[in-house]
């Protein structure tokens, strides 16, 4: 049955790989990275109980909080970039 | 006893990959950013319940339990801040909901 | 069926890495080294290789893409198209592949018991570990004591890579200094970072300690599970680049200060170095833990955990360094 879950991850993962691929705005790209790392960690923990190896669950939590970090590194990404057009613009004036 | 918690966290584990795969579906027909963003978030977070709660049942009372829990809480914490932090930042930059733009556009409608 | 899941994860790695090098957009091609590193971890895992995984996961989903962005935020978002056709170089490519496909054929079976790196000095590795070491990890075991020369030379190599990046980048320009102060407003301390952004500062704030104490947690449970130095330093690093963040830079520089990152960045490849020159001092030859303690047993034990700490130091201080270096720039 862990299969199941298995496939259904991996299958969901090649279609947020579509998004990724397809866009069209950067946000898409973001939302299927996201969600990429969500499954990830979900397809992690399933193949450690698949393969009875319940300790490697360290490595699920670290993804589930690493994770986080590059989000917030593009949002603030986002703001300094936004921030920088304006000023961009007022110094040609 | 035993049959019954495997029944039921067979059962959990199956309706949770439902969901992710609905989800992952959503993500790639859904018309614009912000219906994407819902059905890639909503069943990010309820897939991740159905399937963490199934395995924990498969693994009983043990510290693989607890590390489970912990992963959940991260999850339920991290993934809906970074869809709203995401969903903020993509309006802030002015990209509109595809339906508000269509009536923006056209008011009789 | 791991043949089957592997062949699928690589196949989508293929897929993934075509389209980074046909993205023009440099920030596409950010998102999806990304993606790229979270199925390069996941196909380490399923070959049962949880320490790299752990790398993988720290190094490549946290701090490669805060660094990248960071570069990215210094230049322009579009790559310029080149137009010219270079002969010579398809030519050197193609040469190139076809070579390594043909060496592919001299390549072992998957999984083949007979294959060189299973009867040559492995075995011996997985016997004795727990003779010499008493430790689970073998892999801490070989990284930190059998091959400590190679993880010293690493060791030196991340400290090296810190220096360079920190020669080329951690200068201030002094000339134009005044002039970009005219041009960009400086930023008051409280709006930098993401102060403004309630929802995500919270959760932030939340996470911050959980990922430290689970930074240390890898790195001081490295000989029980996967784990150890290198993962344990990112994973630091990853946290207080969050706080960074989150809080902006200057606050972030008050919690740990250029000095203390200096500190850890040296002293780290000098913990190292002393475990080794105090080995001798005892009698032992350079980086011979057994005679750290009375029982050489528990000298190696003493001697991985030292040396351990001297990787992480040295590694989360030259993550953060260069962060620093990166965001600083910024200002410009």
């Amino acid at each position: 049955m862990y299969y199941v879950v298995v496939i259904a991850t991996f299958a969901t993962m090649g279609l947020a790989l579509v998004r990724a691929l397809l866009g069209p705005s950067v946000y898409d790209r973001v939302l299927a990275v996201n969600m990429f790392g969500t499954k990830t960690v979900l397809v992690l923990i399933v193949i450690a109980f698949l393969y009875g190896r319940p300790d490697f669950l360290d490595l699920a939590m670290a993804y589930a909080l690493i994770n986080f970090v590059g989000v917030l590194a593009v949002l603030v990404f986002f703001r300094t970039r936004a921030q920088r057009e304006p000023t961009a613009t007022k110094s040609k004036d | 006893m035993s049959l019954l918690l495997d029944v039921l966290s067979w059962g959990l584990l199956s309706l949770g990959g439902v969901f992710v795969f609905i989800g992952g579906l959503g993500a790639v027909r859904m018309p614009d950013l912000y219906t994407r963003m819902h059905a890639a978030s909503l069943t990010d977070t309820i897939g991740s319940i159905l399937i963490i709660v199934g395995v924990m049942l498969q693994a009983g009372a043990s510290l693989a339990t607890l590390k489970l829990i912990m992963i959940l809480i991260f999850l339920l914490l991290t993934s809906p801040t970074a869809t709203n932090a995401l969903a903020s930042a993509a309006l802030i930059s002015g990209n509109l909901p595809k339906v508000a733009t269509q009536y923006g556009k056209d008011p009789s409608q | 069926m791991t043949v089957f899941f592997g062949v699928f994860l690589l196949t989508l790695l293929l897929i993934v890495a075509i389209a980074i090098v046909r993205a023009d957009n440099l920030f596409v091609a950010v998102m999806l080294g990304g993606i790229f590193s979270l199925l390069m971890a996941t196909i380490f895992f399923l070959l049962d290789a949880p320490d790299v995984a752990l790398t993988e996961a720290a190094v490549g989903a946290g701090i490669s893409t805060v660094l990248y962005l960071a570069a990215l935020a210094l230049t322009a978002e579009r790559e310029k198209r080149h137009t010219v056709h270079q002969i010579k170089a398809l030519v050197v490519v193609t040469t190139t592949a076809l070579l390594v496909i043909f060496a592919t054929f001299d390549n072992v079976q998957f999984g083949d018991p007979t294959a060189p790196v299973h009867v040559h000095v492995g075995p011996w590795y997985l016997e004795n570990t727990q003779r010499y070491m008493d430790i689970p990890n073998v892999v801490t075991a070989i990284l930190g004591s059998f091959r400590g020369y190679d993880t010293l030379g690493e060791l030196f190599v991340v400290f090296t890579a810190g220096i360079g990046v920190l020669f080329l980048l951690g200068t201030r320009p002094k000339k134009d200094t005044e002039a970009a102060e005219t041009l960009i407003p400086q930023q008051s301390e409280t709006s930098e970072g993401l102060r403004n952004y309630l929802i995500p500062r919270l959760t932030g704030r939340l996470l911050v300690p959980i990922i430290l104490l689970f930074g240390l947690y890898v790195q001081f449970h490295g000989e029980y599970s996967p784990g150890g130095g290198f993962q344990a330093g990112a994973i630091i690093a990853a946290g207080i680049i969050l706080y960074a963040l989150l809080e902006g830079e200057t606050a972030a520089l008050r919690v740990v200060p250029q000095w203390m990152l200096m500190a850890l960045m040296a002293g780290g490849a000098l913990l190292y170095g002393m475990v080794g020159v105090v080995g001798m001092l005892l009698g032992g030859q350079f980086l011979d833990y057994s005679v750290l303690a009375d029982n050489p047993v528990t000298g190696q034990q003493l001697g991985i955990l030292l040396i351990e700490l001297g990787v992480g130091m040295t590694v989360s201080g030259v993550l953060l360094s260069i962060f620093h270096a990166f965001a600083a720039r910024d200002k410009y």
